[in-house]
């Protein structure tokens, strides 16, 4: 007895260290769950070139909505500006707009979206989830009224390759997979290894301690939300390339997707704790279940219910071992 | 007669039509330690974090050394060698010990801009080391600060102080929900300071506290200091009859 509450109080403790690991260990099972139900075909080529074409975009998105988290912000207007930012590169590249300047004015764009939602809420000391529920509306309006309606153009001239084409061994990834490595990586860094990242977990995790610490708080969460909408607008980028048609509408609810991501990963709702690594696990498992539902042959209407069941999962067993390890120690 | 550390003059200070701070004037000598008492809403405070550049004056003048100082930001109180432990806000709960003891002061294997890797290394090493210092007996420097008792967390915030070589220590209330051998411990190592060559100003609302552990007493009483003497030359009574 003495024995099991001792590594029950170890386990606990790697949680609280590495509150990615549930998500991780969850991915595994998954894994062998679904390749069991599929003879196979889950971790086929093929298969694994469909969620690996797919991660990139959720990915992204879930990396900046967490780091946003983890300063003790939300943005909910991510999915609008996922729509906002290769529409407005659509309409500048038609108008005679050379392609690089205007992937550097979109991603313009996409960040001035994010310092509005910083500013708003930082200098009226609103909570920020009200401050981009209202830029998500605001915004998405802002994109279907640019576009009159219809989808604009997208020249087949442009050089979206260095987005799509499938690269690496047999083609299972496209090359949006190496922007998001590349980007993960850094985020990584920066979250984990640098004096940024630190701060940004301090100002989440304790406001009025990192702000008496001589953290420039107001600057850490600034970046923090023009880091989430700038990738959010880069996401939805890559994604009209792949489709290669700017929808209007493209991103609709997945605000909600990438926090329940998030969440999942291990980013707490209530700031300070989370990781890039987290992150990317949540959006992964999402990807997962919406595939593996399909090739286990369940009814594709369950993938809503599975992420939602999942998501309330994480918050609750993350607040019990919270409070688990608060009583054993 | 010794100039002193920290000179404060006719200080104020309003919060939004509350009047905190009404012309206070307060010398702390270089090492002594100087206990702060007055009842809740005193101003005691908000005296604290003005010294420590959590807030502005409206007006009065400070002194460090007898050179006039601006200290317009936490950074700049640090620069000036003044730590502070907050009631209960020095530290954040979801961080390590380690990153907590190096919170806006990262060692960095470079920098640009201000912005650069922790050196991790160099981190842990003085994390052990701060820790180990003051005494304190801690399983890893990577364990969360929600998983130690009140009294570990205030001797992690005391070993960030110390670390941080502060000239000036300043204590909001630091035995707040403590043991009592976490207290004992705690005001133990405030009597010490004068020792290390650190000066320090206690809050408390605990007179016993006080006078075991303070060379001095101020009182203060609705953003005024009503009273200010040396421990010889006064008593609990007579301060608890200023309170
Ligand atoms: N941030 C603040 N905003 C508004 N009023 C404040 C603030 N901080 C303190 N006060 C007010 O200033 C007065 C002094 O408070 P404080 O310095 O905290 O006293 P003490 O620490 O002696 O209990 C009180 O009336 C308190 O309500
Ligand atoms: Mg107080």
């Amino acid at each position: 007895m003495i024995e099991f509450g001792e590594t029950l109080r170890k386990l606990i403790r790697i949680y609280l260290e590495k509150p990615e690991l549930a998500g991780v260990a969850l991915l595994v099972l998954l894994t062998l769950l679904f390749q069991l139900r599929s003879n196979g075909v889950f971790l086929s080529a093929g298969n694994l070139r469909g969620i690996l074409g797919l991660l990139p975009e959720a990915g992204l998105v879930t990396i900046g909505v967490a780091i946003l988290m983890i300063c003790g912000e939300f943005d909910l207007s991510v999915g609008s500006t996922f729509a906002l930012m290769p529409v407005s590169i659509a309409l500048m590249t038609n108008s005679g707009v050379p392609f690089m300047l205007a992937m550097l004015l979109g991603l313009g764009i996409a960040a001035v979206v994010g310092f509005v939602n910083g500013f708003l809420t930082l200098t009226f000391n609103i909570p920020s989830f009200i401050t981009t529920l209202g830029m998500l509306f605001i915004v998405r309006s802002l994109t279907v009224v640019l576009t009159g309606g219809f989808p604009p153009l997208l020249s087949s001239e442009l050089p979206v390759g260095v987005f799509t084409q499938f690269v690496g061994p047999g083609g299972v990834l496209r090359a949006s997979f190496l922007w998001f490595a590349g980007i993960a990586l850094i985020a990584w860094a920066v979250l984990s290894g640098s004096n940024l990242g630190n701060w940004i977990q301090a100002t989440g995790g304790f406001f009025d301690a990192a702000a008496a610490l001589g953290v420039p708080v107001w600057r850490v969460k600034m970046t923090c939300f023009v880091i989430c909408s700038t990738l959010a607008g880069f996401a939805g980028t890559i994604q009209v390339f792949r489709l290669g048609s700017p929808l209007p509408s493209i991103g609709d609810g997945l605000e909600l997707q990438a926090v329940a991501a998030a969440v999942i990963g291990g980013t707490a709702l209530t700031g300070g704790i989370g990781t890039v690594l987290g992150a990317i696990v949540g959006a992964l498992l999402i990807r997962f279940i919406d595939n593996g539902l399909v090739l286990s042959q369940v009814d594709a209407n369950w993938f809503k219910f599975a992420v939602g069941g999942l998501t309330i999962l994480a918050v609750v067993a993350n607040s019990w071992l919270r409070q688990t390890a608060r009583r054993i120690n | 007669m010794i100039t002193p550390l920290i000179s404060v003059r006719n200080l104020h200070k309003w919060y939004s039509g509350v009047h905190a701070l009404k012309g206070i004037n307060l010398d702390v000598r270089p090492r002594e330690v100087c206990g702060l008492v007055g009842d809740n809403g005193a101003g005691k405070s908000t005296l604290i974090k003005i010294l420590a550049g959590v807030h502005r004056p409206d007006q009065g003048q400070i002194r460090i050394d007898g050179q006039l100082v601006d200290i317009s930001s936490p950074k700049s109180a640090m620069r000036l060698g003044i730590e502070t432990i907050y009631q209960d806000n020095s530290m954040v709960p979801t961080m390590s010990i380690c990153r907590n003891l190096f919170v806006g002061r990262e060692p960095l294997l470079f920098s640009i801009g201000g912005l650069g890797l922790i050196d991790h290394r160099r981190m842990r090493e003085e994390a052990i080391q701060a820790v180990a210092n003051v005494d304190l007996h801690l399983r890893s420097a990577d364990a969360l600060l929600s998983e130690l008792s009140g009294g570990q967390r205030q001797g992690v915030a005391i070993a960030r102080a110390m670390h941080f070589k502060s000239r000036v220590l300043i204590l909001d209330e630091p035995t707040n929900h403590l043991s009592v051998k976490e207290t004992t411990k705690v005001l133990t190592f405030v009597r010490m300071l004068p020792e290390q060559g650190v000066t320090g100003l206690l809050i408390s609302h605990n007179l016993q506290h006080v006078f075991q552990s303070c060379d001095r007493v101020v009182v203060m009483a609705r953003g005024e200091i009503v009273l200010d003497k040396a421990i010889e030359e006064t008593s609990i009574d007579e301060i608890s009859e200023s309170l």
